[in-house]
């Protein structure tokens, strides 16, 4: 069935079954594959993508239910050639190695700016807990994270 | 996932017809527990019936509103997270605010909604996988559980047909508060206590609640519990976040004078069922409080655990859970 | 720091930021799964659900009909093709369809080919077979198990200097431990995928492979194609650890089922298919006997080591060998023993032998030292090896003394209580631990080319190529970085191009070898092409300009190969660390968090400061994880494993990770290779775990020996006392 999907402020009109998730909708149909699949299962957050701006999970939505509502993903947060400072800060601290589960821990991170998390680093890993690094990359995550933060950067 | 007609309803009562029309219907919610078990082909609906949109008919569903009488009326597509930031939720029943944000992730706490979780179906490792045999999914077929790996099953509410544990925090919480499920079917609405909501699996693990086909949840109300302002949630895992419950135990005392005038005490992650402990509840009322007086509410509360081969430990654990909850709860000054 | 502290040069050894950053925190980079092929079929592999079995039947008629479905393979209509065409860990003992035989839970039986990947799923969900299986073996440690010596494995089984029955016979004081390692899996985040295709005798495979070449020499080899008609692509990896250092048997089934439908096939594992088919780290039980005189010279080290393979093939984890050459000791005997399970072919996982091996001497050195009452670290100084106790040779740097001495430092060790228990801070256990970390430092055969381009303006663009691989371990930057410097050019000069076997070959990206192996052949490729141009008397980047705008295309391109020369087996090599955590174990409910690590590592040149400690603190959460959290379960009854998934494996989340205060010991080593580089990649996983369970042992008195250490062990009273 035809579905009309707002993508990064775009209307994208994609000919899927009901059963197809967002994830193998934006990653098999739209091409958009910065949001990626780590387990299908929403157990790792590597498909982590904001839909009228709170962050989900693109592998447990189906594409059908999102008709009207605003999705962005990675691709969406940058401004032209200007990195969003979440992105900047994440390259700057290495917060990730092989990048597989960055597009999610940026997008997790990008929504908890406006999450009431608590100011502490001990927060900050609570609340990026739902976003595994199989790299390990934690600390510049969090590191990450605060200095976007403290930064005022919204 | 096998293919099934999907149609976003409008209309609760819509919604329901369409449910309660064909066995092979389901409501979808936030799709998070749903969505992942069609995957597994652990549950295969010929027809999806998407709930999402029903709050633009009827916005209770989406809305947390305080009752008259002091309670408060939760609708069933509040979002896991928001209930958990609700400042009323936070200021009277903070039991039920720690346990929604000690479950799943911020994500999941995005999308999960307050029917959806009170209705999340088990963890079980041989549930979540078509391959194996499981009285639950497929009644009749045997439980490779009981002599299998169990580390993470139950100790209560277990029946030599299923020992699978009930995974939820917030249903914990919301047992612990002697919450009230309003569903709406085809014959109109009823209130059930969440209590008598949830079945232990007996000789039908495949029953869960009593909630009958086609039944919307529209809701949860909180009865008025003022002495709620002092309560906890405290949940044991195998890692820092991110993980299911080997234990947990959810709180709430009325202290007067160094003495307990009132208890609710619920655990989770080792029974069948979102445990309200009425024996731990009995234990407590009327005494002085003191390390040793919880330390008895805790046997008693496990009174009748029968532990299997991996999970012995998951008593001792859920008694010393529950101390600590009592712990923390009694010294807390009253908010 | 910011890269503008250095201006446009990134002198090697700078914290320079990664040169592939950009791509990876937009999404630009495109990893295998997501490379655009048009007309591409999905290919979806189905999995046994019995090991140790014969299929009895399997039918696919409904899965055929389906719509969408192309083609459905199964050992029935298979082509034939061989299981194994080489050498470990390139070329594995494969399962691609070719008989009726089940040997592990999750085997390839059939692989379903559809236009979309929902529909490709649903039909295989469709296939169904029936077995005659038989009960399987799924953990070493059962009753009257065989245990055998591998004839030919992946290491040395035995090993023996001295003689260790007579010393241990003698010694003063001697303790013998078991410990026991359960079976992990690698769980990189980015599953493996696969896609294949052909164009007539031609292939492209794009694939998650941590070694191009060896994907590529696999699947001419199997399927009988000239090498040079295959090409393998892998320009950006998620995470590797191991799993994807092998070609298991996705690989060639996504080649066969491209073949046989003619169309391009893109095969993605599923999270549970990572369990079985894609190689773990092996189960062991570790015996550790210690011999020493009272004051703590070692005298004798035994270290006895049984761990699974497969039915099918011979992979042994090397736990035994870290013995050989950590501790001076003249009497050590090692050990290792295979069982064979009805399980898939274990594999190396970041640090293989050493990650499990070091926990379990390293522990049993904790409980040496508390027999002894010393100092669990005045113990391993006092049996510092000055040379490798296994060769004899001197080790070409070594400053593991020094690394004791930052590490205990700055975590502040001098703190510690002798008597286990005595920290407490409310309900709150504190302890302290420690462990030595060592990895040797590898180097393979490998070549690259560079070619220098003038701009026409007086500047040059160098393009570097090697078939190497960046599975996140900044291959990218730090070649970029010691070409630049090689060249005098400043880094975004520098372009450097990797994973496709049409570049010069490069070995695996395993076995922290990649920056001594491939980063020396860019090393010598660059100074090659300075030498060429020095011979000119081009020799600042004004007159190398000027004589390259005089070649034909104003271009010159040189390609070279680095390996092991003369004199280069007069050393041992190792990179040595020391690590010291704290612990803090909540009394009554047993759960343990690790809020503070610290560790100092000596690894040679580091190339990178950046990238170097990003790897550092990979290994070492990976050390969390083992000792904490990961263990794969297998029922037992049909081998099914039944964790096979992120939720119920647990890796370590973002709260799992305490502060990590993690630094290298200058190290100038003009022995080890040319760059004088060590590996950095597995060294900070090995010692956490026997370091967390010394710290959980000082907090609570108990001593787990069976990892993972998790809560219920010390609810229960856990390990034994003794
Ligand atoms: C990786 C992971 C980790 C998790 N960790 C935790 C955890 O630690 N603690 C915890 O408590 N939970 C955890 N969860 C579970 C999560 O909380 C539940 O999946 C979620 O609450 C379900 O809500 P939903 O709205 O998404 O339900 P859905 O998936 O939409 O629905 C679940 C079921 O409820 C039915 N249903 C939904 N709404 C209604 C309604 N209004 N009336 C009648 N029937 C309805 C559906 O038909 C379906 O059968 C985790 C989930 C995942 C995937
Ligand atoms: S415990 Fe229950 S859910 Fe688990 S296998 Fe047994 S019957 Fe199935
Ligand atoms: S792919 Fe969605 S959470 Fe892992
Ligand atoms: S950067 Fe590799 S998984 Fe996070």
């Amino acid at each position: 069935m035809p579905v009309t999907l707002r993508i990064n402020g775009r209307p994208v009109t994609l000919d899927v079954e009901p059963r197809v998730t967002l994830l193998d909708a934006l990653r098999e149909q739209a091409l958009l594959t910065a949001t990626k699949k780590g387990c299908d299962h929403g157990q790792c957050g590597a498909c982590t993508i904001h839909v009228d701006g709170r962050r989900q999970l693109a592998c447990l939505i189906l594409a059908v239910m999102l008709a009207e509502r605003e999705i962005t993903t990675l691709e969406g947060l940058a401004a032209g050639d200007e990195l969003h400072p979440m992105q900047a800060a994440f390259i700057e601290h290495d917060g990730f190695q092989c990048g597989y589960c960055t597009p999610g821990q940026i997008m997790s991170a990008v929504a908890l700016l406006n999450e009431p998390c608590g100011d502490s680093d001990d927060d900050v890993k609570e609340c990026m807990s739902g976003n595994l690094c199989r790299c390990g990359a934690y600390p510049g995550i969090v590191a990450a994270v605060q200095q976007v933060r403290r930064a005022g950067a919204r | 996932m096998r293919p099934f007609e999907y149609t976003a309803a409008t209309d609760p009562a819509d919604a329901v017809r369409l449910v309660a029309a064909n066995d092979g219907t389901r409501f979808l919610a936030g799709g998070t527990n749903l969505i992942d078990l069609m995957k597994l082909e652990v549950e295969t609906p010929r027809a999806v019936v998407d709930i999402n949109r029903l709050a633009r008919r009827e916005p209770a569903l989406e809305q947390v509103a305080e009752l008259p009488d002091g309670g408060l009326r939760i609708g069933a597509l509040v979002r896991n997270s928001d209930l958990a930031w609700n400042p009323v939720v936070q200021a009277r029943y903070p039991v039920l605010s720690e346990a929604l944000l000690a479950g799943a992730s911020g994500q999941l706490r995005n999308m999960a909604t307050t029917g959806g979780n009170l209705l999340q179906r088990t963890r079980c490792y041989y549930f979540r996988d078509t391959a194996m045999p499981c009285n639950k999914r497929e009644p009749g077929t045997g439980c490779p559980s009981i002599a299998g790996h169990n580390r993470i099953n139950a100790v209560l509410g277990t029946s030599p047909e299923c020992i699978a544990t009930s995974p939820g925090d917030m249903p914990v919480a919301m047992v612990a508060l002697g919450a009230t499920v309003h569903v709406r079917g085809p014959e109109g609405e009823r209130a059930i206590p969440l209590a008598d909501f949830y079945l232990v699996p007996g000789l039908h693990p495949e029953r869960e609640t009593v909630l009958r086909h086609g039944e919307l949840i529209v809701a949860v109300e909180l009865p008025a519990l003022p002495f709620a302002a002092r309560s906890h949630y405290r949940k044991v895992r195998d890692r820092a976040s991110y993980a299911f419950a080997l234990a947990s135990a959810a709180v709430a005392l009325d202290i007067h004078e160094g003495r307990i005038r009132d208890a609710r005490v619920a655990l989770g992650g080792i029974a069948t069922t979102p445990w309200r402990s009425f024996e731990a509840e009995r234990a407590l009322v009327g005494h002085a409080v003191s390390h040793t007086l919880f330390r008895t509410a805790a046997e008693r509360a496990l009174a009748g655990a029968v532990p299997y081969a991996e999970n012995a430990f998951k008593i001792e654990l859920a008694r010393r859970t529950l101390v600590r909850a009592l712990t923390i709860v009694s010294e807390m000054t009253a908010r | 720091m910011s890269d503008a502290v250095f201006g446009n040069r990134a002198p090697v050894g700078a914290p320079m930021s990664r040169v592939d950053g950009r791509l990876k925190v937009t999404g630009a980079a495109r990893y295998t799964a997501e490379i655009p092929i048009e007309g591409v079929h999905h290919a979806v592999i189905v999995g046994s659900t019995a090991a140790n079995a014969r299929i009895l039947d399997i039918d696919t008629s409904i899965a055929e009909g389906m719509p969408g479905v192309v083609k459905v393979l199964t050992h029935r209509n298979a082509p034939k093709l061989p299981a194994q065409v080489g050498k470990p860990p390139a070329s594995r003992v494969l399962t691609l369809l070719q008989d009726d035989v089940v040997h592990y839970n999750g085997q390839p039986v059939a692989v379903v080919v559809a236009d979309t990947l929902e529909r490709a799923t649903d039909a295989a969900h469709r296939v169904t077979a029936t077995y005659d299986a038989r009960e399987p073996l799924t953990d070493i440690r059962h009753a009257g198990r065989k245990e055998y010596r591998p004839e030919s494995a992946n290491k040395e089984a035995d090993s023996a200097s001295g003689d260790a029955a007579a010393a241990l016979s003698h010694a003063e004081e001697r303790i013998s431990r078991e410990y026991t390692t359960p079976i992990e899996n690698h769980n990189p985040i980015e599953p493996h995928a696969t896609i294949a295709v052909w164009e007539g005798d031609q292939l492209t495979v794009y694939d998650t492979t941590q070694y191009v070449v060896g994907v590529r020499n696999t699947i001419a080899k199997t399927f009988g194609l000239p090498a040079d008609n295959v090409r393998v692509v892998s320009r950006f990896i998620g995470g590797g650890f191991g799993t994807k250092g092998s070609t298991w048997s996705h690989v060639p089934l996504a080649v066969l089922a491209a073949r046989e439908t003619g169309k391009p096939v893109k095969l993605v594992l599923t999270r549970r298919q990572m369990f079985g088919s894609t190689g773990a780290r092996a189960q062991t039980e570790q015996r550790v006997t210690l011999g020493a005189r009272r004051d703590g010279t070692l005298v004798a080290i035994r270290h006895e080591s049984v761990s699974y393979t497969s039915r099918y093939e011979d992979y042994l984890e090397p736990a035994a060998v870290i013995t050989r050459s950590l501790y001076a000791c003249p009497n050590i005997e090692t050990t290792h023993r295979l069982v064979q399970l009805d399980l898939g072919t274990p594999t190396f996982q970041r640090a293989p032998g050493e990650a499990t091996g070091s926990f379990a001497l390293e522990c049993a050195m904790d409980e040496l030292a508390e027999r002894l009452g010393m100092d669990p670290l005045e113990l391993r100084l006092k049996n510092y090896a000055e040379r490798d106790p296994e060769s004899g040779k001197p080790f070409s740097s070594k400053s593991l003394r020094e690394c004791y001495r930052v590490a205990a430092e700055r975590f502040g060790w001098a703190r510690r209580k002798a008597t286990p228990g005595a920290m407490q801070d409310g309900d709150i256990a504190i302890g302290y631990g420690m462990a030595t970390a060592t990895y040797p430092t590898n180097r393979s055969k490998a070549s690259a080319s560079v070619t220098l381009t003038s701009d026409g303006r007086g500047g040059i663009d160098a393009v570097v190529q090697t078939a190497s691989q960046d599975i996140g371990t900044g291959t990218y930057t730090v070649m970029t970085q010691l070409a630049a410097d090689a060249l005098g050019l400043p880094v975004e000069r520098v372009r450097m191009e990797l994973g496709d076997t049409r570049l010069p070959p490069s070995p695996s990206s395993g076995g922290s070898q990649t920056a001594a192996s491939t980063g020396s052949a860019v090393e010598a490729v660059c100074r090659e092409a300075c030498v060429r141009m020095a011979a000119d008397g081009a020799t600042d980047p004004a007159s190398m300009a000027a004589w390259l705008s005089r070649q034909p295309g104003r271009t010159l391109t040189v390609r070279a190969e680095s390996k092991a020369g003369k004199g280069d087996d007069d050393y041992a090599k190792h990179a040595f660390g020391a690590v010291f955590v704290e612990v803090r174990v909540d009394r009554a409910l047993g759960e343990i968090r690790v809020p503070r690590i610290v560790g100092a590592y000596a690894a040679g040149r580091i190339l990178n400061a950046k990238t170097a400690l990003s790897q550092l603190i990979g290994g070492v959460v990976w050390g969390v994880g083992m000792a904490l959290e990961e263990k794969t379960l297998v029922d037992p009854r049909t081998a099914r494993y039944m964790n096979a998934n992120l939720e119920e494996y647990h890796v370590p989340v973002n709260a799992d990770i305490g502060a990590l205060d993690l630094q290298f010991i200058a190290e100038d080593d003009p022995h080890v290779n040319p760059i004088g580089v060590k590996g950095i990649g597995e060294i900070g996983i090995t010692g956490v775990p026997a370091a967390i369970a010394g710290a959980v042992y000082d907090a609570t008195r108990i001593r787990v020996r069976e990892l993972p250490i998790t809560l219920d062990k010390l609810i229960m009273g856990g390990g034994s006392a003794d």
